[in-house]
């Protein structure tokens, strides 16, 4: 059987950010299917390695490439179409539907002078019922819940519909429910031939949800490789600077810090 | 009565996007083609809307047809445009700022206007020199805003707003102490050029041209727009040219605030509320929201400035205290009813 080509592919990628090197030179291939998860202490760079990879800045070293091409190679705003992003906070300045609000997910698939049609109000309503949130359609966004309003910007990613999905902590302001449904629902939009990157805190949903891990250790160290490789107790215990201790119950293996 | 309207307003909502703005448009394009017809008849010389076609046409009365065509006509033109231009101008900064309080004059341009049409009046400049000084001080004020607020490449719009702010109040103590400095017989034309006043517009066709021309440059990036007003970094990933979107909206938004500073002077309030009145009653649609808000501080002014100067008549009053004096009860009669 054929390997599917990569949806993204970082080439000896290092980021630097104020003249300090945040992570060392690493390579990763991520294709169809796959779930990666970034972890690393605070301010280690997940975000800024987030945003390298979504192409909105450049790189400090090395070369990113989404659908086997650089981001200079896709004529503009058209990689919006095949890679997505959900920002870390949803900065509301002005009071808005939750269907408008999700309807921007549409706007890289719309012409200059194109409105939504009906069948772009289908995918957000069908992005909405995806995240619970059906019934919400007429809500002021500046009235939900953070936990609302962040499934509200993962509707809108949805209704985007990339190949790639480029997660910043996913689970921000979610309740425990919700946070697994997301997780899987972020796995099946992966098994549908999608792949996608997500900043994570929680070691243990990252050993439950994701295939590769790529461990910041804040001092420029980088270690990448598949979750089983790197989720090892004291390569964690030297990234986060604290000690953690693995325990097995006989199906999974779980991370309590000491 | 208010129960159609509520049931016609419900039925507009409920439309697909583009034919509730067609809906929407059409009524306010109605609304400043009354303000307009009603500024052309209304005065101490009653003119019936009969006269005001017939004048219009190049027909009848010949002193109803000269009222009517060389003094009224200029002014309710110039009135129409400047309040379009204000409120387009206003809708514009509102979203490269992200900031609900912004308007068209919150980066300084009208202090600069300000600051050019008060010196050439202490010089005793005519008329159409004071507006070329306007003029000049608003680019001034502009170059020297963009300028200062671009370090090392990027500018945040904090940065933005906080020059526009300071460059503002320092054209302001300026203004203060050329009004304390100039003779009597010039004070009064000094305040009502800073109150905002109508009445010396001559030339007003190529304000209105260029209030045609700022939407027609503006509408293709409307929907880029509505994804600015989200936040930037969301806007990036969806592929807006965030830097070059902001450059564009602010050098159309500053031009568009000079050329109605250079017209009318400092006519407060219309580019503040019109954007917002529009924004609770529509919605923030930019598609929607710079032709609405452009028809409607079109129609708001041309109403303000007839009400100016037929209210006390023969005395007029400048036609700034009447926009803020009409917009202040109807934005907070809007904003009590909109409860979050």
């Amino acid at each position: 059987m054929a390997v599917a080509p990569p949806l993204l592919e970082a080439e000896d990628l290092a980021i630097r950010i104020g003249g300090r090197w945040l992570c060392c030179e690493f390579s990763l291939t991520l294709r169809p299917g796959e779930c990666l998860a970034l972890l690393g202490p605070n301010g280690a760079g997940k975000t800024t390695l987030l945003h390298t990879l979504a192409g909105l800045r450049p790189p400090g070293a090395g070369e990113v490439r989404v659908g086997g091409k650089p981001y200079a190679a896709w004529p503009g705003g058209t990689v919006a179409c095949f890679r997505g992003l959900l920002a870390q906070q949803q900065p509301d300045h002005f009071a808005a539907s939750v269907l408008d609000t999700v309807l921007v997910g549409r706007h890289p698939h719309l012409g200059r002078w194109d409105w939504e049609s009906a069948e772009d109000l289908r995918i957000a309503r069908a992005a909405l019922a995806a995240v619970g949130l059906d019934g919400f359609e007429a809500r002021d966004v500046l009235t939900l819940s953070g936990g609302e309003r962040q499934r509200v910007a993962i509707a809108a990613l949805l209704a985007q519909q990339p190949q790639l999905l480029l997660l910043d902590e996913p689970l921000n302001h979610l309740d425990l429910h919700y946070q697994v449904a997301v997780l899987e629902l972020f796995r099946r939009e992966a098994a549908s031939g999608r792949a996608v990157v997500m900043v994570m805190h929680d070691i243990n949903l990252a050993a439950r949800y994701a295939d590769h891990v790529i461990l910041l250790d804040g001092k420029g160290g980088v270690e990448a490789g598949s979750a089983a490789q790197i989720l090892q107790a004291p390569r964690l215990s030297h990234a986060f600077g604290h000690p953690l201790r693995a325990v097995a119950d006989g199906v999974r293996t779980f991370f309590i810090p000491d | 009565m208010a129960s159609t309207i509520t049931a016609a307003g419900r039925a507009a909502m409920s439309l697909p996007g583009s034919r509730r703005a067609m809906f929407a448009l059409a009524g306010l394009a109605l609304t400043g083609l009354l303000c307009l017809l009603w500024a052309l008849a209304a005065g101490e010389i009653a003119v019936p809307l009969v006269g005001v076609l017939d004048a219009l046409s190049g027909h009848g009365d010949d002193m109803q047809a000269a009222i009517v065509r060389e003094l009224r006509l200029p002014r309710a033109v110039a009135a129409f445009a400047c309040g379009g231009l204000l409120a387009l101008a206003g809708a514009l900064m509102q979203v490269l700022l992200r900031n609900p309080l912004a308007d068209p004059y919150v980066l300084g341009i009208s202090g600069g206007a300000a600051v050019g049409a008060l010196a050439a009046m202490t010089f005793g400049l005519v008329s159409w020199m004071v507006d070329g000084a306007a003029f000049a001080g608003a680019l001034a004020a502009m170059a020297l805003v963009f300028g200062l607020s671009r370090g090392e490449g990027a500018w945040t719009q904090t940065r933005l707003l906080l020059t526009g702010v300071i460059v503002a109040a320092g054209c302001g103590a300026v203004v203060s102490m050329m009004l304390a400095l100039a003779p009597d017989t010039r004070v009064q034309s000094m305040l009502f050029w800073l109150m905002g006043d109508a009445s010396g517009a001559a030339r007003p066709w190529p304000a209105l041209a260029l209030l045609a021309l700022g939407l027609l440059v503006a509408m293709p990036f409307s929907r880029d727009l509505n994804v600015l007003a989200r936040g930037e970094l969301g806007a990036r990933a969806l592929g807006v040219p965030v830097e070059r979107l902001r450059l564009l909206v602010y050098v159309l938004a500053s031009l568009l605030t000079a050329v109605s500073v250079t017209q009318v002077g400092s006519v407060g309030f219309v580019g503040l509320v019109v954007p917002h009145l529009i924004r609770l009653a529509l919605g923030n649609d930019q598609r929607l929201l710079l032709p609405a808000a452009t028809l409607a501080g079109g129609a708001l002014l041309t109403a303000a400035d007839t009400a100016a100067r037929t209210m006390i008549a023969p005395m007029q009053l400048p036609v700034g205290v009447l926009t803020a004096l009409i917009g202040v009860p109807v934005f907070l009669f809007l904003l009590v009813r909109h409860p979050r």
